[in-house]
């Protein structure tokens, strides 16, 4: 178990849904579910959620922490906004769910291997790397991110779509040597260095 | 019609030998026709996309919309910003009004922005570039300009997740919104007004790290065009384009169908419909070749 979450259970030990208001994006915002259930039955992969958006709201207030900070859930959010588009109370439930998956991965809390979890962070260091996305890059570190062998593997399995990419010239193997960059790369780091200090620093806080 | 100038944020998969570098030609060819100027944003950044929240976080992930909108500011100044893609749309509106709403994160975006010597006031609007086709330029704008109608072509208008949630285009339903369809029947083409997977999800990122799940969705989403006779599919978004186009052969192998079904941009059409050539319309970004286009264009 990380410090953090040991801090947070001791910090929060009454209270999963005052953790959640201070230290999930959006938080403040769970209470005023009315659990009405439209988030659940307009989710595109609803029927792939542990615990649907809905049955999160309430597990919060019953203060079932590590049921929902462990669930891998959260991670089936595609970003579609309809429980946005649709919930009758206006909660920003999207961003509520992206909120909790990510305090669950800084909490150590995440299961292991969780697939989106696991490209969500691909995603993140490989356009920190150049400051804009290489895609190349992006498809490749999917594919081996489970060691060489079954990396050999799902390459040869997208053999043929690479290939159509690459006809297309919707994908280029130079990207491999270098690739798209900003030019102000260290400008660029440095802010977002600064940003992940300070979000860092918020929650450290107990704001 | 008046000159239009924007402050331009074509996104990373835009860029030169990515999945998107076809919507980016056809879009500049049909800016061109439509007399809209896009001024890029110098040295802009990644958005995050849909995606990056979990290794990015809040404000992390906020400050890089915003080092954009702050270039822009600088360097554009005066201009709306405009994005073609719905990811990079949806990603800069969403931080400028979270910035907006949040004093404390708007002056924790700006002191990791003056780490670089950067500002950001939030004072531009951020529009998707379908914003501008249908509220500044119009659909009689659009028809007005058409040299090469698409008749007899029956194209589905899948509109997707992002480019229509949570913000969407004024007017528009979030569950039936049929501004894709008018633009299809601007440019001559039969629009399906009533295909019912017009807003339905992709599984956008998720068809990278749950592909099986994703391509269970893209497939209603071409079985659902096909049962309305529909010859192609139309998006506004490259994320939708790519998931519906390229697993095509994966969804056949899967499920014994036989998907060969073309999507492409509406600027792709428009850029046929103005009697533009088949390079400039970047068809020869078609994985799946968009053969009626093809011919009234090589015309």
């Amino acid at each position: 178990m990380s410090d953090l979450n040991t801090a947070m259970i001791e910090k929060y030990r009454s209270s999963f849904l005052k953790e959640v208001e201070a230290n999930v994006e959006e938080g403040e915002w769970v209470k005023m579910c009315m659990q009405c259930g439209v988030c659940s039955g307009s989710c595109p992969l609803g029927k792939h959620w542990e615990h649907p958006p809905q049955e999160i709201f309430m597990m919060i207030r019953a203060g079932k922490r590590e049921d929902v900070l462990s669930s891998d859930s959260m991670w089936m959010c595609t970003s579609c906004y309809n429980c946005i588009a649709r919930c009758p109370r206006g909660l920003p439930i999207t961003h509520i769910m992206h909120g909790l998956a990510v305090y669950s991965k800084r909490l150590g809390l995440t299961p292991q291997k969780q697939p989106t979890a696991e490209f969500s962070q691909i995603f993140w260091d490989n356009l920190m790397k150049k400051g804009r996305v290489n895609e190349l890059k992006l498809g490749l570190s999917m594919y081996f991110k489970d060691g060489f062998g079954q990396g050999i593997k799902n390459a040869m399995a997208n053999q043929k779509l690479g290939q159509n990419m690459m006809k297309a010239k919707r994908m280029n193997a130079m990207e491999f040597f270098g690739g798209h960059s900003v030019k102000d790369l260290s400008g660029f780091q440095k802010i977002i260095k600064k940003a992940q200090e300070i979000e860092a620093g918020n929650i450290k806080e107990f704001k | 019609m008046a000159k239009i100038e924007l402050s331009f944020y074509p996104g990373c998969s835009s860029q030169k030998g990515a999945t998107s570098s076809n919507y980016l030609v056809s879009a500049q060819t049909m800016c061109e026709e439509l007399d809209i100027q896009l001024n890029e944003i110098p040295d802009w950044n990644c958005c995050g996309a849909s995606i990056g929240y979990g290794g990015g976080g809040e404000l992390p992930r906020l400050t890089l919309s915003a080092r954009n909108i702050a270039l822009s500011e600088e360097h554009n100044a005066g201009q709306e910003i405009v994005a073609t893609c719905a990811a990079c749309w949806l990603s800069t509106r969403e931080a400028k009004e979270r910035l907006h709403e949040d004093e404390q994160m708007f002056k924790d975006a700006n002191a990791a922005l003056s780490e670089a010597g950067l500002k950001y006031k939030g004072e531009s609007n951020v529009r998707h570039m379908v914003e501008v086709l249908v509220e500044d330029i119009g659909f009689d704008g659009i028809k007005s300009k058409v040299k090469k109608p698409l008749e007899g072509i029956k194209i589905a208008g899948y509109i997707g997740c992002q480019t229509n949630r949570p913000f969407g285009i004024a007017g528009e339903s979030f569950e039936n919104p049929l501004y894709l369809d008018k633009i299809v029947e601007s440019v001559g083409a039969d629009s399906i007004p009533t295909y019912e997977k017009k807003v339905q999800c992709c599984g956008g990122a998720l068809a990278f790290s749950e592909p099986e799940k994703s391509q269970e969705m893209i497939k209603g989403i071409i079985e659902a065009a096909y049962d309305n006779g529909a010859d192609m599919i139309v998006t506004p978004c490259p994320l939708c384009q790519a998931n519906v186009e390229i697993y095509q052969d994966n969804i056949n192998e899967t499920y014994g169908t036989k998907f060969n079904m073309p999507v492409v941009y509406y600027s792709t059409l428009m850029s046929v419909a103005f009697g533009r050539s088949g390079a400039d319309a970047a068809l020869n970004g078609q994985v799946i070749p968009a053969k009626q286009l093809e011919e009234i264009a090589n015309k």
